[in-house]
């Protein structure tokens, strides 16, 4: 662990604005991937994508403010990424069992 | 020197395995590609001085929310290209708007006036020290809290794929 520190203090550190631009890049990926697909399992995907774009954004702030309540706060987004996760895939296996597909059009049925 | 370009490195795998992600037909590359875009995203943690969270990324990511979309999408035989087609009209019209949504941001990046950090601060920020010390005295009630959560998601989550008889 001092290792590492040590390493990374002898390096030049790059500027924050290139975290900015790569989540940005990242979260509109993740925004294309939910509007693109139909398959409900790769929109969860996308989803969490979206997710991971906003906590490293969050983890760079903190890091080059040197603040840590960012840190603390994507830890708690992961936490409830995880939930969110288990109880999707449960929902999904669940549809999958009444209408044998994950095709978001064939769920549009469920419209009233 | 050194640093920037580990992070091009990482940066182009994480880009490049995102639009695997979102553009590959079969699922099972689908979540293999997210589970290197996850890593790489815990390699720029780790270049962000954030231990602790570059640790917990890869456990609660690789470890058990990729374990369990595998297993989803093998269990639901969904592990070859079958894709229904789809007009080819809902495809351009989703890249426009993802492309209009970058442009915006990025655009509302350059013009807004941030706060320019150099370089990061105070190493010894995301150690497993700091932050569990952070956790366990300022946010003891929200992690008290989150884990009532996880046991609310896993009932939930049992009862939800139990099959009904």
């Amino acid at each position: 662990m001092q290792e590492t520190i040590q390493v990374a203090q002898n390096l030049p550190s790059t500027p924050q604005t290139w975290y900015l631009i790569l989540s940005t890049i990242l979260f509109s990926i993740g925004v294309m991937g939910v509007l693109f697909r139909r398959n409900a399992i790769i929109i969860l995907m996308c989803v969490e994508l979206m997710l991971n774009a906003v906590n490293l954004l969050l983890v760079s702030y903190s890091s080059y403010s040197g603040n840590l309540e960012g840190q603390v706060f994507v830890f708690f987004v992961m936490v409830v990424a995880a939930a969110e996760v288990a109880v999707g895939l449960a929902l999904l296996v669940s549809i999958y069992r009444n209408i044998a597909s994950t095709d978001i059009d064939v769920l549009s049925r469920m419209k009233w | 020197m050194g640093s920037e370009i580990i992070f091009y490195l990482l940066s182009a795998l994480s880009i490049f395995s995102a639009l695997v992600v979102v553009f590959s037909k079969n699922p099972i590359y689908s979540v293999l590609s997210l589970i290197v875009c996850f890593f790489s995203i815990a390699g720029h943690y780790v270049m962000l001085n954030a231990q602790f969270l570059a640790i917990v990324h890869i456990i609660v990511y690789a470890g058990a929310i990729m374990v369990l979309l595998l297993f989803t999408v093998m269990l639901l035989n969904l592990n070859k290209e079958s894709e229904p087609h789809k007009s080819n009209l809902i495809k351009v019209a989703a890249i426009v708007t993802g492309g209009l949504l970058m442009l915006t941001l990025l655009a509302s990046l350059r013009t807004s006036q941030l706060p320019v950090y150099v370089s990061p601060t105070d190493l010894g920020l995301g150690t497993v020290q700091t932050v569990g010390k952070s956790l366990f005295t300022d946010y003891l009630l929200p992690f008290e809290i989150s884990s009532i959560l996880f046991i609310s998601a896993m009932i939930g989550a049992v009862v939800l794929a139990k099959k009904e008889r």
